[in-house]
Formats: structure tokens, C-alpha cells, sequence
């Protein structure tokens, strides 16, 4: 385990010790999340939000199981239909309709999906704010990123399923992203979709990833929880665990605050689902799927809107790239640098507390990144299209020339000795945060 | 050497995205339909609840049916709502004998038992609405190559919803204005986003006469088949919102329980 003095798990009853000689299982709980677990004492409420993801993902992954029961991944249109809808978007509606407690699971599915996103957004934040992907945190942020993508996979697919409008025409544009690849980019295309348009084949085999995707999630979470409880969580101050004084065991301690935290959560996720469940979506996806009839505005789910932002910034073809083909590289280049954060932030200095400089550009990188999403679900026409190029500009700069830039300039401000030190200042003034300077 | 590179890359993109946004962009042409476009006209209903949240809202049962009455004499002749059976209609206040009369009016399509061969029947309960046109090409061939939208989730489907139906209703009597070209057969509605509309003024005063005696104006009608959509597009929206009020208060409780437990649990900590 992570240090010295964490509790070992000793089991009192002879059932527990049977069960522990053959199958520690309540071992790795006890472990992982229980007692066996120290924590730095001095984590804030931003630290919730692991937890919180973990929460969201299963509501995703248990009101999805119930969803699929219901849902027919099948393109062809009913009879008599007028306006072309198919099995699948009529059998979101008997869910909605006919299932007890359908509208319930269905609602709770899709702003979930957009509440797992929030959440790790914070959380991604909350990682940027302090340091946690600097050394020797490193894989646990990677694995990070990887979650994030898959999420994005995972939720692109899951919009496309209803096939409305906004699913339709958001599978025609994204999967159309592969087709600026030069020389295959076509054939990629075709491939991926299943044809030359989004059809059945296309939300066949969606259906089938939508449902897989999610569990590679939860594998790639169990290895990132795996490799966060060998350093153990940062904390605010970002000062390295020193000693059994600076931390506190999992449960009770943080059991008891996340617990708290989740109540808030649901309260929120709740007034979304009960009150206003339409609110984060786009009400053309209540309009059936037509490939003859483009919608006014194609718009991708809002927690995309800062990459779309990015996606369509660039309208100038340069260095004999199209401009159509900048776009898609800069887009996925806005997600793939974040593996390169650990090496780009050259500075020792983990919390942004102490980070004069940096604690001011982190703030405009926040700033942006909510321009960017503005900016995103505007239609492509001025003011919208010069702001998000700035915007993408400065997201770029953030990461790729500041990032590295600051670790030269920056002095940074003096630390506590310690956690507990920290700690002890907070609750007595006379102890001086900043002896060893 | 990870530094290096990112430093390369990120001047470039920063460069591409800089120049692309000086480039002086063309003049554009000034849109007459943003000029003339009008936003949904506030209003306020029954099932919006005390100060319009929605939290306590629910139908007000005798506009659904009156507004069941403007679908069934007018909407009707050219919009389906397939997602709605008549067996639905129980949930809006008409006893069952009353859904299976109203089902009885109509007639569905239906199998002759004894030759196999297409006939009609009168509709049952379970029966969904009746479409007015067997498919979307003879919707089209009977409206001037227009298509009668289904109604079973407009008010889900626009923004705004209730407001905008309400107006595009009874929006028709704003004057076109001289730079507004209106093509023949569509109608000048400025709460349409392209302004003309293929669809002629569906609601005039006294088009119907309700059961219930209500003075059938065309602001009457309007309201109350926009509450019919509205209760058809959302048919749980009570139910969610009672079963919400429950779940809030329950998480709150539990909350405040979860709190003192924390503080309970940290007592005497420093952190």
C-alpha cells in the first residue's frame, strides 16, 4: 500500500479470516476505499468530484441497461409515418409512453450523460488547478484523458441512437471529420459509417459500442484508481505527504464528506431531471430523422461545443492543408496534448496557490474554454467565428507556449513545511506557514 | 525535447488561427427574415404552476379536452399524432366509455378476417390516433408539396414550445411588410423562422362550438389545443413533477442528515 502507516486489514471473525486465506476481496475494499486508504487530511470539496464521476458513470451504466431493454437500434421507417419515424426513434417513445417509470430511466440517462461531463470537467480542472498530473502522477492523469475520450466516443454514439434530427445530422458531420484525412479519408469514412450516409448499419453497430464502451470505461477507471493509490491524492497545498500526521484514513473520514457531496449532486441532477429535463438538450432531436431536410443549425451535444469550437475556428486553407483538415487536426490536438501536460508544465511547484503567475493564466484558460463552448453552439457566423479563432488561439498558447514558458519566469511563493503545518496555521496564526523560508 | 516541439506546434496553430482571424471577412448580406422574425409572445399557463417554475403545475383537464375537440375538428384533416391512442385520453379526464365511444368515430385500417384482404374497422382504445394520409407522399400531394408535421411531440421539438405554437397560431394578421416576397401558396406568419408558411390560418372565431360552451375564439382554441400538445408531448409531466417533489425533499433530508454525520464524524480535526 501507498504509506507505512496505513492500517492493515485484520479480520476479527474466523468467517472473515476463511474468506481473507481465499479470496481477499474485503481486503482490497478495506484497502482501496475503507481504512486501509490514507488521505491527505487538508482535500478540499474539489476532491469530491472523482467520486462523483464514479457515481455518475453508474447511473449512466445501470439506467442504460434498463434503457436498452426497451430500445430497437433499427433505422427503417414505420408504416404510415409521415414524417419518416423509425423503430428506433418511436421506441424512445414507448419508453417514455408505455413503460412505468420509462420516462424516468430515459431522463435520468440523458442529462446523465450530461452531468458525468460536468463533473469531470470540475474534475478535470480541479487536476489542472493542482498540479495532479505532474510527477508521480503521470499515468493516473494519462488514464484520465483516456476516460475522456472514451467518453466522448461513448456519448457521440449514444446521441445518434434516438435518431432525430440532431442524432442524424451529428453522425453526418463528425463522422465526416475522417473524410479530411488526404487519399483514405473516403474510405475511412464509408467504413466506419457503414455506407455513404448514416443508416441502419450505422446505428447497428453504434448500439453494439454504446453498450461495450462504458465497460472499457470501468476498466480503464480500476486501473486509474490502481496507479492514484500509489502517491495517493495531491492536495491543496501540494506539499508531499510526510508523515501519519498529515493524513486520515478513507472511511470514516472522506466516506463521510463524499457522502455528503453525493446528496448535493443528486439534488442538483434531480431538479434536471424531475423540473427541466429538456434543458440541455436540443429540441430538434424530437424531430424524426430525415436525410432530405438539413436542420438550420447542426449543433453537437453542449459538453462538445468547446472542441466544435475549435473544429470550425479554422477557415483558412495553409501549407497546402485545407482548412477543413487544420480544424479536425487542431481538434483532436486540443485533447491529445493534455498526455504531454505532465512534461509541458515544467514548474515543481504543484498547487496553483502558490503559482502567482500561473494561478492568473489559469483562470483565462477558464475563462476560455467557457468562450469556446459559447462559441460552439452559435451558428458559424460573426462575431462567433473571430472569437473562438482568438479563443482556440489562446487554448493552444495556454498549453503549448505559456505552459512551458512559466516554469522560467515564474518565482513561485513560499510553502508549508508541511500538511499538518498548513493545517495547524489555518486553526492558530502564531504557527508561521513559512518557517523554512 | 516534449517542450520543444509543443512550443513549435503551438506558434503554429496560434499563427494559423491569428491570421484566419484578421482576414477581413465579407461584407454579408443583411438577412430580411432576422428583420422581420418575432419572438414567441410571453404567456402563462395552468401547468406552468405558481410563479410559472412548473414545480406544482399540472393540466387544466377541461382545456385538454376542449383542446382534444380542436384537434379532432381541425388539426386532424391534415396532422397525424401517431404516438397518441385513444386509450390516452383517460389520462385527461373522459371516463372509459367515453375514450371508447371517441374511438369508435374513427376508422382504421384493419384486415378482412374471412377474405385477407385490406378493410376498416372502427378504432378500439388501443387503437392509435388515425392518419389523416396513408404516407408522406400523399401529405405532400395534398398540401402543395408541404408536409403536415406529426403532432405527438411538437411542443418537445421547438423552442419554446408552448409560446411558439400559441403564436405561430394566431400570428397570421401582422400585415406583410413591402420588402417581404410572399410565394404563392404559403402565408405570412412573422413567428415562422422563414417567415412564410405553407400552412393557411387554421383558427377563426367561432370555427367550433365546444361542449363544454366555451366562446370558441380563435385566442380560446389556440390556447387550448396548445395545452392538448403540450399534455401530448409530455404526457408524464405531472407525474415527474409529483414524483420530483418527493425525491427533492427526500435527498434534502438526507443531506442534512449526511452533513451532520460529516461534521459529526470530523469533530475535533483539524483540516
Amino acid at each position: 500500500m501507498s504509506f507505512p502507516w496505513a492500517k492493515h486489514y485484520e479480520p476479527q471473525h474466523p468467517l472473515m479470516q476463511w474468506i481473507d486465506s481465499r479470496m481477499p476481496l474485503p481486503r482490497l475494499v478495506y484497502n482501496a476505499v475503507g481504512p486501509g486508504y490514507p488521505v491527505p487530511r487538508n482535500i478540499n470539496y474539489w476532491y469530491n468530484f472523482g467520486v462523483l464521476a464514479g457515481v455518475a458513470m453508474m447511473i449512466q451504466i445501470i439506467t442504460g441497461i434498463v434503457v436498452a431493454m426497451h430500445y430497437s437500434a433499427n433505422a427503417s421507417v414505420v408504416a404510415g409515418s409521415v414524417d419518416g419515424a423509425s423503430i428506433a426513434f418511436n421506441s424512445v417513445e414507448h419508453l417514455m409512453r408505455n413503460v412505468n417509470s420509462g420516462w424516468l430511466m430515459r431522463y435520468m440517462h440523458a442529462n446523465g450523460a450530461s452531468f458525468f461531463f460536468i463533473v469531470v470537467y470540475v474534475h478535470i480542472f480541479r487536476g489542472l488547478y493542482y498540479g495532479s498530473y505532474k510527477a508521480p502522477r503521470e499515468v493516473v492523469w494519462m488514464l484520465g484523458v483516456v476516460i475522456f475520450l472514451l467518453m466522448m466516443a461513448t456519448a457521440f454514439m449514444g446521441y445518434v441512437l434516438p435518431w432525430g434530427q440532431m442524432s442524424f445530422w451529428g453522425a453526418q458531420v463528425i463522422t465526416s471529420l475522417f473524410s479530411a484525412i488526404p487519399l483514405v479519408g473516403e474510405a475511412i469514412r464509408t467504413w466506419l459509417v457503414g455506407g455513404f450516409a448514416p443508416d441502419n448499419a450505422t446505428i447497428t453497430r453504434f448500439f453494439s459500442l454504446h453498450y461495450l464502451l462504458p465497460f472499457v470505461i470501468v476498466g480503464v477507471v480500476i486501473l486509474k484508481i490502481w496507479s492514484l493509490h500509489i502517491p495517493g491524492s495531491t492536495n491543496p497545498t501540494g506539499v508531499d505527504v510526510k508523515g501519519p500526521q498529515d493524513t486520515l484514513p478513507f472511511h470514516p473520514y472522506f466516506t463521510a464528506k463524499d457522502f455528503f457531496g453525493v446528496c448535493i449532486y443528486l439534488i442538483i441532477f434531480a431538479v434536471f431531471v424531475f423540473f427541466m429535463p429538456n434543458a440541455l438538450g436540443h429540441p430538434d432531436n424530437f424531430i424524426p430523422a430525415n436525410p432530405l431536410s438539413t436542420p438550420a443549425h447542426i449543433v453537437p451535444e453542449w459538453y462538445f461545443w468547446p472542441f466544435y469550437a475549435i473544429l470550425r475556428a479554422f477557415t483558412v486553407n495553409f501549407l497546402w492543408i485545407p482548412a477543413k483538415l487544420w480544424g479536425v487536426i487542431a481538434m483532436f490536438a486540443s485533447i491529445l496534448l493534455l498526455f504531454f501536460l505532465p512534461w509541458l508544465d515544467n514548474s515543481r511547484v504543484k498547487s496553483t496557490s502558490y503559482r502567482p503567475m500561473y494561478r492568473i493564466w489559469f483562470w483565462v484558460l477558464v475563462v476560455d474554454v467557457l468562450i469556446l463552448g459559447l462559441c460552439g453552439g452559435r451558428p458559424a457566423e460573426e462575431p462567433w467565428v473571430r472569437i473562438s479563432q482568438l479563443a482556440s488561439a489562446y487554448y493552444f498558447a495556454h498549453f503549448l507556449i505559456l505552459l512551458p514558458a512559466l516554469s522560467f519566469f515564474e518565482k513561485p511563493l513560499p510553502m508549508p513545511n508541511s500538511i499538518a503545518e498548513s493545517v495547524l496555521a489555518k486553526h492558530d496564526p502564531s504557527v508561521s506557514p513559512a518557517v523554512a523560508e | 525535447m516534449v517542450r520543444f516541439f509543443g512550443v513549435l506546434v503551438g506558434l503554429l496553430l496560434a499563427f494559423v488561427l491569428v491570421v484566419a482571424a484578421l482576414l477581413p471577412r465579407e461584407e454579408s448580406s443583411p438577412d430580411i427574415t432576422k428583420k422581420y422574425h418575432l419572438a414567441p409572445v410571453a404567456m402563462h399557463w395552468q401547468q406552468d404552476g405558481p410563479l410559472g417554475i412548473g414545480v406544482f403545475g399540472t393540466f387544466d383537464r377541461q382545456q385538454l379536452q376542449r383542446g382534444y375537440q380542436v384537434y379532432k375538428q381541425v388539426c386532424s384533416a391534415c396532422h397525424s399524432m401517431d404516438l397518441v391512442a385513444f386509450r390516452n385520453l383517460e389520462e385527461i379526464g373522459f371516463s372509459p366509455a367515453q375514450v371508447k365511444a371517441l374511438a369508435k368515430e374513427s376508422e382504421v385500417p384493419s384486415i378482412n378476417p374471412d377474405t385477407g384482404e385490406e378493410a376498416t374497422r372502427p378504432a378500439l382504445p388501443s387503437d392509435h390516433f388515425p392518419h389523416p394520409f396513408p404516407n408522406g407522399v400523399a401529405a405532400r400531394a395534398a398540401n402543395n408539396n408541404a408536409l403536415p408535421p406529426d403532432l405527438s411531440l411538437i411542443i418537445k421539438a421547438r423552442h419554446q414550445g408552448p409560446e411558439y405554437l400559441y403564436s405561430l397560431l394566431t400570428g397570421y394578421e401582422h400585415a406583410v411588410p413591402a420588402d417581404v416576397d410572399v410565394p404563392d401558396g404559403l402565408h405570412y406568419n412573422p413567428y415562422f423562422p422563414s417567415l412564410n408558411i405553407a400552412m393557411a390560418q387554421p383558427l377563426m372565431d367561432d370555427q367550433l362550438e365546444y361542449s363544454d360552451g366555451t366562446k370558441a375564439t380563435k385566442e380560446q382554441m389556440a390556447k387550448d389545443i396548445t395545452a392538448f400538445l403540450h399534455w401530448a408531448s409530455e404526457p408524464e409531466l405531472e407525474q415527474r413533477r409529483r414524483t420530483g417533489v418527493g425525491v427533492v425533499i427526500f435527498l434534502s433530508i438526507l443531506s442534512v442528515l449526511a452533513y451532520l454525520s460529516y461534521r459529526r464524524v470530523w469533530a475535533g480535526i483539524a483540516h
